[in-house]
């Protein structure tokens, strides 16, 4: 298993870039399409996807930020972060193309809850998947229609982005669980 | 068993002066012989190495709630309570139902007392008929069947006349009028003593003042009538000073305190400094509930039932007043105040429980605290448990000798052992009222044995020689 | 017990702080350290609340009230969940604020009334408990009119009690939107100058008020005719002039304490009026509603020694025209309305942290 970091910043840089791509020429063009970050640091995530495609697209996509604390689960389990915050849409979803934006994908159960949270915002038209990171080891039938890079992990393996606006930097680091 | 020799034990007797190592020797359930190696030929011998030997306490309040509240308590187990708790002598409250207000309930009262109960019972009567205030009971009937005093206790006398006439009409039987001192209008219904524990509670609380007026009122009356009265349940600094000064002046007034108003403030209805939960017994017998159900980790204020008495604990000031006044004797007497209740009673909300604690079998170790702190020395101490009562309310005149050792007394005798620690289990009391604010507290403190008319009544350990 | 005097040290060295200007006190640094844990099992009163605790309820709401501007406002948080509401007080705004609460999250709530005491009832409070405890009951929403109910429910059931009201004592979610309405307008609460006007000694939204805002360090001055004043508060002694003996253990919040409205109303940021009961009149303790107005009404030409952009608030129902002119009631310058809708935001914020912010199992 590899230990430390698997993305550089400029990997990451690239993958942003790329995956921006995928999602303008997946859904031909911008029209209709919101990007919505899910908390926390999908928020950043979406926000850069969006400048790259202002960048190449010449066009402002709307940006959204998502919290699913009050969707998920398995809370009792997870222990002790109870934090939850507004989520904050830029327009109606009724009739868009949202892209769900995440930093890892991992058992699938966020996406679940965030799916539930869209929906009861509104209807939109379709609702696609970026992360930068897939690690496996998915609990519910989900998939990711945009990926970063694909890193395989052991279930004890801890999975971290960090992010310049979130941590001061970016990277993605992979450490084993220490028993 | 009327004979009993009690050997080599430190025997206390303030009322007598006494204070030696020596035995006790009781024939025919009357002491003999005081003194340094009694002979003891042919009679049944207690150890007492070791423990401290003194008359057998007496209490000038105690209910006993027989008859009427026998789901509270009995005369039998209020009595065999008194016993483990070394009191040989109990003047029960005449506030059952019927009242204590005629011949026949003394008589009861006697009678019920002669066939069941551990030690020695002297009923109080009621001051009113009734004990509804209006008009006086047959108080010479009353003290003819057997009465030691008067009391409309569980209320004051209600008025100032009624208590003039009283005072005036007992004098002639020479007997006191016991006054529990609250004035119902400014005391207003409060539940506790109103200072900022009471607001922090946001419960109705009751001043100060409201047993400072009646005290005042009583002393003025007993002066004018010339009767003795005696202030039951003494708690307030204000009251303690009214006494103090009454006394200066020669007036006929004697006061008593419960143990608990001399160790306990109101800080213990808000914050419970015992190791087990309020509400005692509510819960616990329910193993259902006890999944899931932590006690301890309940936030915040106690509540607690088990302290909501009246008059109310009161503050820190008032507390150190009332020890002092214990110590330089204003106040002559240490009283329980016993006031058993069944579970369900304490088991609700503040506002609704029942007023009282169950305090026989907890006097002494709570008292000694005042000891072991040197707020008081142990003399002192048996001295309000013993002699003191009984001067105050003249008990020498029905029973001669009563709370000393002195030849011809009573053969009442307690072992102490003012140094063994003993946790309170309420559980274990011999008392139906397992309502005290101690439970799982360790005190220091304890009633080894007690002799009853040179019988053996209560040993807590096993103490033939 | 150390839990009770960690609890009263804090409330001092909360004063402490406050006065030296300390940072908060450990417990609260671990707290936020932590990232928001929430301990609490129960909502009984705000006075051992430290200010973390307390933002993290007003942080936790702002989330929650986003969730009611929605087209379809709920969430399945609390999906599964049993939420009863015991109310041995009659109320509308309360429970139907509470009632809401719950269906926003998703639970069930089933509302039990009571009118009278248990003892009219014959089901005494323990026996109630046990029996939504054996239903299976998840948290319980009790309003009582003996003080400490709450506390003797809490500590004969397996299940979580929030105090919507116990006598005279407390009804801390009152105080939380209070503070949370507060907040929303002024922003830090810290050297804000709030009055509170009225019958102190019968509010427990008073009393709850007290130990949240003197917590997120405002300066509360309580104003209203001594015979509705409680004892020991801002140091009152007794009538010799004497301080309390025991009031270096006072646990009560520092609060100052006027007798003239006029005086104490200078300056201020907020004031609160509390609703003046016809009983108090009936009960003697005050001469008459007239001259209670008359010394004590929040109106216009009182408010205008306010500061110029001072907030009113008012906990309701409103006694128009005694404790609060209708024109101060229904001005520029109330905040009652929002109380009321921050009302069911706070109290979703509640439930949420109460049964979703577990304590992590002990490994």
């Amino acid at each position: 298993m590899p230990d430390g970091a698997v993305m550089s910043a400029e990997e990451m840089r690239r993958a942003i870039v790329r995956v921006a791509h995928e999602i303008v020429e997946q859904n031909e063009g911008c029209r209709d399409l919101m990007l919505v970050g899910m908390r926390t640091r999908g928020v950043p995530l979406a926000q850069r996807l969006a400048a790259a495609i202002e960048e190449f697209e010449g066009e402002r996509v709307g940006v959204g930020a998502l919290d699913i604390g009050l969707y998920r689960d398995d809370l009792p389990e997870r222990g002790t972060r109870v934090e939850i915050k507004p989520s904050e849409l830029p327009q109606d979803i009724a009739g868009k193309r949202v892209v769900l934006v995440d930093d890892v994908l991992y058992t699938g159960r966020s996406i679940r809850a965030a799916l539930d949270a869209l929906i009861d915002y509104g209807r939109p038209q379709r609702i696609q998947l970026a992360v930068l990171v897939d690690r496996g080891h998915r609990e519910l039938p989900i998939r990711a229609d945009f990926v970063g890079k694909n890193i395989p992990t052991a279930m004890q393996d801890d999975v971290l982005v960090q992010l310049e606006e979130t941590d001061g930097t970016d990277q993605v680091l992979v450490t084993e669980r220490r028993d | 068993m009327t004979d009993l020799l009690i050997r080599n034990g430190r025997v206390l007797d303030p009322g007598s002066g006494l204070d030696l190592v020596g035995d006790v020797l009781i024939r025919d359930g009357r002491v003999a012989a005081v003194g340094p190696n009694l002979p003891g030929d042919g009679v049944e011998v207690v150890d007492a190495t070791g423990l401290v030997v003194a008359p057998g306490f007496v209490d000038l309040h105690t209910h006993l709630r027989d008859p009427g509240f026998e789901y509270k308590e009995t005369i039998a187990t209020g009595t065999e309570a008194a016993a483990r708790g070394g009191f040989t002598t109990v003047c029960c409250m005449p506030n059952t139902d019927p009242p204590i207000d005629t011949r026949a309930t003394v008589e009861y009262v006697l009678r019920t007392a002669a066939a069941s109960a551990r030690v020695r019972v002297l009923p109080i009567g009621c001051v009113s008929r009734g004990r509804e205030g209006h008009d006086l009971a047959e108080l010479a009937d009353l003290a003819e069947a057997g009465c030691v005093a008067f009391s409309d206790d569980g209320a004051p006398v209600a008025d100032g006349a009624l208590l003039r006439r009283a005072l005036e009409y007992a004098r002639i039987h020479g007997l006191t009028i016991i006054d529990h001192c609250e004035d119902p209008e400014i005391a207003a219904l409060g539940v506790m003593h109103e200072g900022w524990v009471s607001t922090r509670l946001g419960l109705r609380g009751q001043p100060a003042a409201a047993e400072q007026a009646y005290v005042a009122r009583d002393i003025a009356v007993a002066a004018q009538a010339g009767g003795p009265v005696h202030i039951a349940h003494i708690s307030t600094r204000g009251a303690v000073e009214l006494i103090r000064t009454a006394k200066e002046r020669g007036l006929p007034v004697t006061a008593e305190v419960t143990p608990h108003h001399l160790t306990m403030t109101h800080h213990a209805v808000a914050f419970s400094d015992g190791s087990t939960p309020s509400a005692n017994g509510a819960g616990r017998d329910h193993p259902e509930l006890v999944e899931g159900h932590h006690p301890e980790l309940v936030e915040g204020l106690a509540y607690d039932t088990l302290a909501k008495v009246n008059p109310p604990l009161r503050s820190r000031d008032d507390v150190a007043a009332c020890v002092e006044a214990l110590r330089d004797g204003v106040i002559a007497a240490i009283a329980t105040d016993h006031a058993p209740h069944a579970d369900y009673e304490k088991a609700c909300e503040f506002d609704e429980a029942a007023f009282g604690v169950s305090g026989l079998e907890t006097a002494f170790g709570l008292c000694m605290t005042l000891v072991h702190s040197k707020a008081l020395d142990l003399p002192t101490l048996i001295e309000r448990l013993t002699s003191g009562p009984v001067r105050a309310l003249g008990l020498d005149r029905f029973v001669s000798g009563l709370g000393t050792l002195a030849e011809g007394a009573p053969g009442d005798v307690v072992l102490l052992d003012p140094a063994a620690e003993w946790t309170v289990e309420p559980e274990r009391f011999a008392s139906k009222g397992r309502n005290t604010p101690l439970a799982g507290r360790t005190l220091r403190g304890k009633v080894v044995a007690t002799v009853y008319g040179g019988e053996v009544v209560w040993s807590g350990e096993k103490v033939e020689a | 017990m150390a839990k009770n005097a960690v609890r009263r040290s804090r409330a001092s060295s909360t004063v402490r702080e406050r006065e030296q200007q300390q940072p908060l006190p450990p417990e609260a640094e671990q707290i936020a350290a932590a990232g928001s844990v929430w301990q609490r099992r129960h909502l009984l009163d705000l006075d051992d609340f430290t200010a973390a605790e307390i933002e993290l309820v007003l942080e936790t709401t702002d989330a929650m009230k986003e969730v009611l501007a929605r087209d379809v406002p709920r969430v399945p948080a609390l999906r599964g969940k049993t939420i009863v509401t015991l109310f041995y007080e009659s109320s509308t705004r309360t429970r139907a604020s509470f009632e809401l609460a719950g269906k926003v999250l998703g639970a069930d709530v089933i509302n039990v009334s009571s009118s009278g005491s248990s003892v009219q009832k014959g089901e005494s409070l323990i026996d109630t408990v046990r029996t939504l405890q054996a239903i299976g009951t998840d948290v319980l929403i009790l309003r009582h009119g003996a003080s400490g109910a709450p506390y003797l429910a809490a500590r004969e059931a397996a299940f979580r009690v929030v105090n919507a009201g116990d006598g005279w004592h407390a009804h801390p979610t009152q105080a939380l939107l209070d503070a949370y309405t507060m907040r929303s307008r002024l922003g830090d609460l810290r050297g804000r100058k709030i009055v509170i006007v009225g019958d102190i000694a019968h509010s427990r939204v008073a009393r709850s008020n007290l130990w949240g805002l003197t917590a997120l360090g405002a300066g509360v001055v309580v104003c209203g005719p001594p015979t509705l004043l409680p004892v020991g508060l801002g140091a009152c002694g007794d009538a010799l002039g004497q301080p309390p003996d025991d009031m270096e253990e006072a646990g009560l919040p520092p609060v100052r304490v006027e007798h003239d409205l006029d005086r104490a109303i200078e300056g201020a940021d907020v004031v609160m009026a509390l609703r003046l009961q016809r009983e108090r009149q009936e009960s003697g303790l005050l001469p008459s509603l007239r001259e209670y107005s008359r010394l004590y009404q929040v109106n216009g030409e009182r408010l205008a020694r306010a500061k110029p952009d001072a907030f009113v608030l008012h906990p309701g129902p409103i006694n128009e025209g005694v404790e609060i002119s209708s024109e101060v009631a229904h001005g520029a310058r109330s905040l009652i309305e929002e109380q009321v809708q921050n009302g069911v935001a706070v109290r979703k914020a509640i439930l949420y942290l109460l049964v979703r912010g577990e304590r992590p199992p002990t490994s």
